[in-house]
Parts: structure tokens; sequence; C-alpha cells
């Protein structure tokens, strides 16, 4: 800023220049901003269209549904798909609360080892000087550029071979060591400053007490974080491949099963779509804020 | 880990190790894991590529066998690979940099509407099954959306059954993959965008910075470079993975298998025919793709900003 005023420009001149660009925000003419304005409205429309199609056919009776021309908008709403989808619900072979525990089980028990594993393992890799502490985590990365379906077969093997497949545990446990939650869990704590863990070493606080009693409250938002996304990966894991006891499966298997019936569940299965697209959209609405605030330290640096 | 001194290395690395003991303890569970369900896979599908597993008969040494036959004999591996990168090259770049548009743009917006954009925009990836509703919008006959709207604007007379023509399937799963695809790489942008120092514009204006497209290029693309870095990792996985979205519109098969990628190949030669050995040639080459284009874009987007 200084440089300005020694080229010979008088302060009052400098105020005036940082005035008028903040009047409207800097650097932003209005013709760029009615460009990307249009083209982010034409593209949102593009986003949210299905989505909306999605709550408006959850609504629609079943002559709106099948009617030409297709309209995107309901008539006259109704709730009868939902009423139809608990009918089937409570008519299923298995009682549908079970479906509704499987998937409690298995994301709740997913969710909260995983938090635990990851941050108990970003710790010492964050904050501990050892050998193999880079090798291990380059590792980690390296996990995050491929996907599970690379490994799908072989890990059918091994969790065949560990005697837990048909379990809940054959779920469960591999999800505890996805790759981008300790990712996220070490960017976050990188943050927490050393002297911190040094007072409360000073105190007589155990490794484990470090841990548990200053980096853990400090890294919350990062924890609801890996939740809320291991979350959305067990939500939608119909559990196939691994669960074959029609009581072990999930939820989402079950709407499946109810969604496929054909036209003539094409109701429950506009109901179902919404049940099952509504729940991680609001997890993630109530989560925002603190997700947003871990996603700053994401970033990828070596 | 850079603000304490390096380890003391004069010390002899078991003395070092035997130091480490606490974290080591504390690593345990999540790397046990880990190697169980993510480094052992990776190894035992290299090792049964270069074998004829197939889960009853002992597994055969056959070097590059199952690597030669997928390469030149099986054309249905070709047409596979050649989905896969059509996907790969279109989606891939065009989501990253719609991503970091729409990221930047959002950037723009204060309060509530930054917050419903975000939502607009992050909802379709993070909706599970949400994109089956791709099939009633597509659907072949007049009551799909598609359909129903061009015939009565009159651009088209007759239904098209566009999952079953062979010629809109790619396209039409593109359009939809790219519908899914602003994810976590979308969200590291819009975070990384809000923690850049303002004054580092201000500085920039001074500096001659004259409109946003420069502001973009010289301040802000290099100050959230550590996130484009993790956004190009997570939207090059996914845009080699897509298997999900063909499964579901295009159909196993789909029609002449114009809609046919590497994981679909794989699902079938694993999960149904149990050629193991053939399915790991399959997955090798996949990871293989997968990591060696992560680590490409790694080396390119270094260079971003300078």
């Amino acid at each position: 800023m200084a440089v300005k005023v020694q080229r010979g420009q008088t302060f009052s001149e400098y105020w005036e220049f940082r005035r008028s660009r903040r009047a409207r925000k800097l650097n932003r003419s209005r013709a760029g901003n009615a460009l990307l304005f249009g083209l982010m409205v034409i593209c949102g429309v593009f986003m949210v269209l299905p989505l909306v199609m999605i709550v408006n056919n959850a609504l629609k009776p079943p002559e709106e549904i099948f009617r030409f021309p297709p309209q995107i908008f309901v008539r006259n709403p109704t709730h009868e798909n939902f009423t139809d989808l608990f009918v089937l619900m409570s008519n299923s072979w298995v009682p549908f609360s079970r479906y509704i525990l499987n998937t409690l089980i298995i994301s709740g028990c997913g969710t909260a080892g995983h938090v635990l594993c990851a941050s108990l393992a970003a710790y010492p890799l964050t904050k501990h000087r050892f050998p193999g502490a880079k090798l291990l985590f380059s590792m980690v990365i390296l996990s995050m550029m491929f996907s599970w379906t690379v490994t799908q077969i072989p890990n059918y093997m091994i969790i065949s071979a560990l005697g837990i497949n048909n379990t809940y545990l054959a779920m469960i446990l591999p999800s505890w060591s996805y790759g981008l939650g300790l990712y996220l869990m070490k960017q976050f704590m990188e943050q927490i400053p050393d002297s911190l863990i040094e007072s409360a070493r000073l105190d007589g606080a155990g490794e484990l007490g470090v841990f548990w009693r200053i980096i853990m409250p400090n890294v919350k938002p990062a924890w609801l974080t890996l939740a809320i996304f291991q979350f959305q990966v067990l939500w939608s894991n119909t559990g196939s491949l691994f669960l074959r006891d029609e009581e072990l499966k999930p939820l989402q298997y079950a709407m499946q099963q109810i969604a496929a019936g054909g036209a003539a569940r094409a109701g429950a299965a506009a109901a179902v779509a919404f049940v099952l697209a509504a729940i991680p959209i609001t997890f993630f609405l109530v989560c925002q804020s603190s997700i947003l605030e871990t996603m700053t330290t994401s970033g990828l640096k070596e | 880990m850079a603000a304490e001194p390096r380890g003391d290395y004069t010390e002899k690395l078991s003395a070092r190790i035997r130091k480490g003991g606490v974290s080591y303890m504390m690593l345990a569970p999540y790397f046990a894991l880990f190697f169980f369900f993510t480094v052992l896979p990776v190894l035992i599908s290299m090792f049964f590529s270069f074998t004829t597993f197939d889960m009853h008969s002992l597994p055969q040494f056959i070097g590059w066998g199952n690597y030669a036959k997928l390469m030149l004999e099986d054309d249905l591996f070709i047409t596979a690979l050649k989905n896969t990168l059509i996907f790969a090259v279109v989606t891939g770049p065009v989501s990253y940099v719609l991503c970091l548009l729409f990221a930047w743009i959002i950037n723009e917006f204060r309060g509530f509407p930054r917050a419903l954009l975000t939502l607009v925009f992050y909802a379709p990836s993070i909706s599970g099954q949400a994109y089956l509703i791709w099939n009633i919008i597509l659907t072949g006959d007049r009551y799909g959306y598609l359909n129903g709207f061009l015939m009565q604007m009159d651009f088209i007379q007759q239904a098209i059954v566009w999952m079953k023509t062979e010629k809109y399937v790619l396209p039409v799963l593109i359009v939809v993959q790219l519908w899914l695809s602003l994810g976590t790489g979308f969200l590291a942008f819009i975070a990384g965008l809000q923690t850049i120092d303002k004054s580092l514009y201000e500085a920039g204006a001074i500096d001659g910075v004259k409109n946003r497209w420069q502001e973009l290029w010289f301040i802000t693309l290099p100050a959230i470079k550590p996130q484009l870095m993790f956004g190009a990792v997570m939207q090059i996985t996914q845009s080699f993975a897509i298997a999900d979205v063909s499964l579901n519109l295009a159909g196993n098969p789909s029609v002449n298998n114009a809609g046919s990628t590497i994981v679909t190949f794989l699902l079938d030669h694993g999960g149904i025919r149990f050629e193991m050995g053939y399915a790991s040639a399959i997955a090798t080459v996949l990871f293989g793709l997968m990591v060696g284009t992560n680590k490409l874009v790694q080396l390119l987007l270094r260079r971003v900003g300078s």
C-alpha cells in the first residue's frame, strides 16, 4: 500500500481509490458478475432439477406419476405414497424395525470406530517423531488414489478367511481404516499448537491422556466431518456382497427391494427415493459449518 | 511436524524404534486394519494376476498370460478401457474445473445464499441412490421427462429410447456422472477459498491486478494450491471408478457394451464368472491407471502459478 503513496499519490487520493473500489468489490466488473451469475443460475437449475423431481414425485398421486405430458410439479400433493411405503414396510417378511436396527448398528459402530481409530493414529503421525511415520502416511495418501473396487475381490477372500463373512463385522471392520478419514484428521491436527501438548505433558499427562483430554476436544469439527462422510458411505451401502442373511441386511437394501417392484409400486418407490436422499442431505445441512472448517485444512502439501 | 527439530539421527535406528513404542501402540489399531483391508488386498491382487486362480482349483502361475490376453485378445476389455478413458478424460477435468468454478463463484456470496448454493451443488453427490431419478427422466417412452419435454417443444416427433441407443449411452452417462461429481473436492475448494487472507487481494490490486481473472490466476489459485492437489486426487479417483451409474442406468450388459467400463468388466469376471486370476489382472491395470494418473497430475499441479 505504501508503494502507491510513494509514487506521488496523496493520502486522500489513496483513500479515494480504496473507497471507490470497495463500493463495488475489488476487481469486480458488472459484465463479469452478470456472466458468472448467469452461468451459476443455469447450472444451479440443472443440479437442483432432479432433486426437485424426487420431492415432487414423492408427493404425486398415481394418476399424476403416469401422465402425458409429464409435469415436474405436483398438482394435488398427497401423502399416499408414504402411507403405501409404510404398509409395504409393515408387511415385509423380516420386520422392518430389524432393517433399521441393522443400519443403526452398522453405521453407528462403523462411524464411531473409524473416528476413534483414525484419530488415535493421526495423533502420533502428526505430533510424534519416530521411524516409519512418513512411509505410513504416504501409504495412506496412496490409498486415496485408487477406489475400493480395485481391492474388492481380495477383500472378499480376506473377510471369508477371517471368518467374519455374513456378520456385521464384515461391513464394520474395513470401514474403520478408510484413508480419507485419517488424512483429514491428521491435516486438522497439524494446527494444534505443540505448546498445548507440551504443557499437558509437564502437568504429568501420559500420551493417552494428552490424546483424550487435549487433542480430541480440539478436533471436534474434524470428527464430526469424519462421522458424516463415514455415515454417507455406510448409509448407501446395501451390503449385498457380504451379508446374506435377510435378518442382517440394512435399510438401504430393503428400500431398494420395495422400489424394484415395478409400475405397481411407482408411488412407494418415489417415497423411497425421497427418504434415501433426504437423510444424508439433512445430516450435511446440520453439520455444514464443521465440515467446511475441517476441509480448510484438507490441502495436500508434500 | 516441521515445527519440531528432526529426530536425533545420531541415535541408532533400533533405539529410535524402541523410543517410539507409545506411538506404534497408538497406530496399531488403524494400521492393522489398513494392512488387512487395503495393503494386503492390493498385494494379493497383484499376485493372483499372474495366475489362473478360479476359487476351486489350485492357482497356476502363468506369467504375463492374463495381461497378454487382456490387451491383445479381449475386445470387450478394449471397449471397456476405451469407455473408461473417455469417461475419465471428460468427467475428470470437467468436474474438476466445475468444482473450482462453482466454489469460486460461491465464494462471492455470504451468509444464507452461500449455504444454499453450497447445498444445491453438493447435494447430488451425497444423496446416494438419488441418481436413479435419471431413470425416470430418461424413460424411453413418452412418459419420460426428457422425451415429454422434447416432444412438446417439437424437437423430436417420436420418443427416443435413450439408454438403448448406442450413440446416446456414453454421453448421457457422462452428464449424469458430472451431476454427481461435485463432492469432497468441491467442499475442499470452498473451504480453501474462504481462508485466503483478504489483504492479499488488496495488495494485488495495488500491484496491478486489474480484473477477477488475473486475481484468480495470480493470487487465488496459488493460495489454495494444497486444496487443488487434494481435490485432484478426489476427482481423478472417482472418474476412473465409474460403474454404478452405468450398471443402473444402461444395464449390464449395456447395448453393444456402449456403457461398459473397466469396473463393470471387472465385476463381470470376478463377481459372476469367478475368473479371479483374470479379474485380478483387470484390477491391477485399473490400480495402475488410477495411481499413475494421480501421480502425473500431482506433478503438473505443483506448477500452478509459477
